[in-house]
Parts: structure tokens; C-alpha cells; sequence
């Protein structure tokens, strides 16, 4: 290999003058983290709602639940970006539209938004799983002991659903951190379009991309170790402790 | 709302589209697909033998990969392949990797981490009562699994190695961050061309929307086919 490998690189300024290289790949990182945390909410605010939309007795409610999931499920990512960041402010009335294009950190609304839709469908439906994995026998009883479907969520299947999915909604929330990197598209300056510009201000390209890549294995490992002591902590007893392997990225 | 709206371009672009485009998207789907599940096997075969560096290697790279965002190893290998290349074959200068090989590569090695889970499943849910049979008839290691165990996992994760392979063609959108001219690629230079990003990206949107929401109904229907036996 004729590549000059050169580590010093990562403690010379910036030609953007904020620092250096190494300081520009952590504020990376904390974009990424940043939107990553934003776009969770809205993933598990919407998709908490929406899962249990598809499990209630309401055919309409069924219906527009299993709609907001195709809709988010079969589109990739990168074109459901482009559809907040360019289409959107188009199609709304044009001064809503001007300021919605004029929002400083566009971008980052855009990746919260577009990142956190995306997500929510998945939230949505490990909860529609996890409610459907609970014996019928339990919404019967809360029917017989006059409970209404709202009390019967949020006493009875919430709680346990909620203990129940954990695990897998730990690998949605390590889907999530990894999907904000396709926010570079849109301009978003986090870890992975960071490691990017230094490669190109400063050609050294696999500085850049090991550090970035250092920096996903110890945030994804930080995360996983926090989730696993949080997941003992409320694991219900007598029920296994991980689920079925989520093959979702 | 529509009243200033062209929805021409898509017509006046459809062979770009659709042959440039649509054509790139499919065959590396379709290309990374298969290679992927042939990696993806031999991953999770060394995952689960017998051999302590085969077994750490494999979990290694399948960790590795599903720790890291597919845009960040995306451009991992484009800049990496061609300094491979030249290390392989032993010449001065990089190698000029064409664009939609190094997507492909790129595509198969990510993917392999993904399909390897899959397929370790499958391989797992074989009852081991059948390899030991198999062993004590006096069958060696690969025609095992090359007759007995791979054939029924392949069977019974179909439906999954579908879906991920419908992932995987919703994910190809991404070599946008190589300039390239895979679908969405050509939507995007259309629009970018005839400033019409609106009814092109919308159009994009629905052409993925059918494409992926079609096939998953079909592996819907091989599920339930299968199930039932």
C-alpha cells in the first residue's frame, strides 16, 4: 500500500477553523447523538400510539394504523428525507412554505422528523407483536371485570407490553442512532458526513473513517451495556429474558 | 395545489428512469442478494463450528457490521477496494474499481452480517438429533449439511431472507451518496436538471412504495403457504 498513514492529522486545525480535526468528529458524534435522541421520541411517542391503534377493536382505527406502517415501511429512508426536506415546504401554503426553507438547522429538524417517522413504524410494530403475544385470556378478564379498553391498556397490556419488548426496542434505538447518518444527505453535519469533509479537506481517509468507526462500536457498545442493566432491572419474571432475534437495520 | 405541477417530466424521463435507473437498482439487488446469502451461510457455518478462530472471526465482522451505518461503509469500501485491489494483484498504483462494482461489493459484505443472523436461525432450528443421525450413517461434515441441514433452513427462512432482501433494495437508494445512477440517482438528476424536485422525488416515493409493498405481500402469501404443511 502506497497510503501515507498519518494519525497527527487528527490534532491539526481545521481548515474551517473550529477546531481540530479530532474536536470536529466528536461535535460530529454529538449530532448524531443529538438527532438520534429527538427522532426517539417521536419513534416512541407515534409508534406506541400507533401499535396500539392496530390493536384495538376499531376496524377503522386497524386500518389507518396499518397504513401509517406500510407507508413508512416500504419507502426508503433517504427518498422519506427528501419528501420532508424538499417536497414538504411545496406543497404547504407559500409563506408557511418560505419559512419552513428559511429554519436555521434545517437539517436537523428535517433528520429529527424524517428519521423519528421512519422509526416510529418499527416502534409501532414491535408493539403490535408484544400485544399480540399476550395471552387472549387477560383482555377477556379486564372485559369481565368491567374494565373499559382504555383501562385495560393502561393496567393490564401496557405494562406488560412495555417489560416485554424491550429488548428488541433496544435494537430499534441502535437503528435509529445508525439511520441518522443518512440525514447527511440533506446537509445534516454529524459523525459520518464529518468523517467525510475531513477526508476531503485533508486526504486522509482511513483516519477519518477508523476514528468515525471507533466512535459508532463505543457508542453502540455504552448503549447496549446501559440497556441490558435497565432490561434485568424490569424483566418479568418467568418470561424469557430475550426475544426472537429482530433482523432489522 | 397541483396547478403548477409538471408531471411531465416523469413521462419525458421514463427510459432514463426506468432503464439507466431502475435497471442499476434491480441488478444490484438482485446481484448483492445472492452473494450476500452465500456469505451470509459461510459466516454463520464458521459461527457454529467447531473451530474457536472461525467462530470469533465470524462474530467479529457480524458485530462490527451491524454496529455501523450502511452510508459510513459505503464509503468505507469505495475508498478502501481499490488499495485492496492493488494489494491482490500486486501492482503499483490502486485499482480503478468501476462504481456499481464497488456498490456491489460494498452491498454483499454489508448485507452477509444480516443474512449470516438469518441464516444461523435456520441452521439452529434444525433439530440436532438429525446432524447426529446423519453422523452416525456416516456422513461427513459438508454432505450433512450440504444434504440434510442447510436445505431445510434455506426452506424455512425464505420468507425472511425476502424481507431482507426487500430491505436490501431500499437500501441500495443510498449509493446516492456516490453520485451514483441507480433509481433514485436518475430521479434526483432529473430534478435537479428541470428543477422538478417535487413531482420526481413524490414519483420516486411511489415507485419504492409499490415495488417494496407488492413484494412484501407476496412473501406474505409464501409464508402462509409454507406454514401450512
Amino acid at each position: 500500500m502506497n497510503y501515507k498513514w498519518n494519525w497527527g492529522i487528527l490534532f491539526e486545525v481545521s481548515p474551517e477553523g473550529k477546531g481540530t480535526y479530532l474536536e470536529l468528529l466528536l461535535s460530529g458524534l454529538m449530532w448524531t447523538l443529538t438527532t438520534a435522541f429527538f427522532a426517539w421520541l417521536i419513534a416512541l411517542l407515534l409508534g406506541v400510539t400507533i401499535g396500539v391503534l392496530r390493536t384495538l377493536p376499531s376496524r377503522a382505527g386497524r386500518l389507518v394504523g396499518n397504513t401509517y406502517v406500510e407507508f413508512f415501511r416500504n419507502i426508503p429512508l433517504l427518498v422519506q428525507l427528501f419528501l420532508w426536506y424538499f417536497v414538504l415546504p411545496e406543497l404547504v401554503p407559500e409563506r408557511f412554505g418560505d419559512w419552513l426553507k428559511q429554519l436555521p438547522n434545517a437539517a436537523f429538524y428535517n433528520g429529527v422528523l424524517g428519521v423519528g417517522l421512519f422509526m416510529s413504524a418499527r416502534v409501532a410494530e414491535q408493539v403490535r407483536t408484544g400485544i399480540e403475544s399476550l395471552p387472549v385470556g387477560q383482555r377477556m378478564a379486564s372485559t369481565a371485570l368491567g374494565m373499559t379498553t382504555a383501562q385495560t391498556y393502561r393496567y393490564v397490556l401496557m405494562p406488560m407490553v412495555f417489560r416485554i419488548i424491550f429488548p428488541p426496542l433496544t435494537s430499534e434505538l441502535l437503528n435509529t442512532i445508525k439511520n441518522t447518518s443518512v440525514a447527511l444527505t440533506i446537509g445534516l453535519m454529524e459523525l459520518t458526513a464529518r468523517a467525510r469533509s475531513m477526508q476531503e479537506f485533508s486526504f486522509q481517509v482511513f483516519e477519518a473513517f477508523t476514528v468515525a468507526t471507533l466512535l459508532y462500536l463505543v457508542t453502540n457498545m455504552i448503549v447496549t451495556i446501559l440497556m441490558r442493566r435497565l432490561e434485568k432491572s424490569i424483566a418479568v419474571p418467568g418470561y424469557l429474558g430475550t426475544s426472537a432475534t429482530v433482523v432489522v437495520h | 395545489m397541483f396547478s403548477n405541477f409538471d408531471f411531465d417530466v416523469i413521462a419525458r424521463s421514463w427510459p432514463y428512469l426506468f432503464k439507466d435507473g431502475m435497471s442499476f437498482t434491480l441488478m444490484l439487488t438482485g446481484l448483492a442478494t445472492g452473494a450476500g446469502i452465500v456469505l451470509g451461510t459461510l459466516l454463520a457455518l464458521m459461527r457454529l463450528s467447531k473451530f474457536v478462530v472461525l467462530q470469533k472471526f465470524a462474530a467479529t465482522y457480524v458485530n462490527i457490521i451491524r454496529s455501523l451505518p450502511l452510508v459510513l461503509v459505503i464509503f468505507w469500501f469505495y475508498f478502501l477496494l481499490p488499495y485492496i485491489g492493488q494489494w491482490a494483484l500486486g501492482s503499483e498504483r490502486p485499482m480503478a474499481v468501476g462504481a456499481f462494482m464497488s456498490a456491489l461489493v460494498t452491498f454483499s459484505m454489508f448485507e452477509a452480517a444480516y443474512f449470516s443472523e438469518i441464516m444461523r436461525a435456520g441452521i439452529q432450528a434444525v433439530p440436532r438429533g438429525q446432524f447426529a443421525a446423519a453422523q452416525a450413517l456416516g456422513m461427513r461434515y459438508h454432505q450433512v449439511m450440504g444434504h440434510i441441514v442447510l436445505p431445510q433452513a434455506f426452506r424455512a427462512m425464505t420468507p425472511l431472507l425476502l424481507t431482507q432482501s426487500i430491505i436490501l433494495f431500499q437500501d441500495t437508494s443510498l449509493v446516492y451518496v456516490l453520485s451514483l445512477t441507480d433509481f433514485l440517482g436518475a430521479a434526483s438528476k432529473v430534478a435537479q436538471r428541470d428543477g422538478r424536485l417535487v413531482e420526481m422525488y413524490i414519483f420516486a416515493a411511489l415507485v419504492y412504495f409499490v415495488i417494496s409493498f407488492g413484494a412484501s405481500m407476496l412473501v406474505k402469501r409464501l409464508q402462509a403457504k409454507i406454514a401450512v404443511r
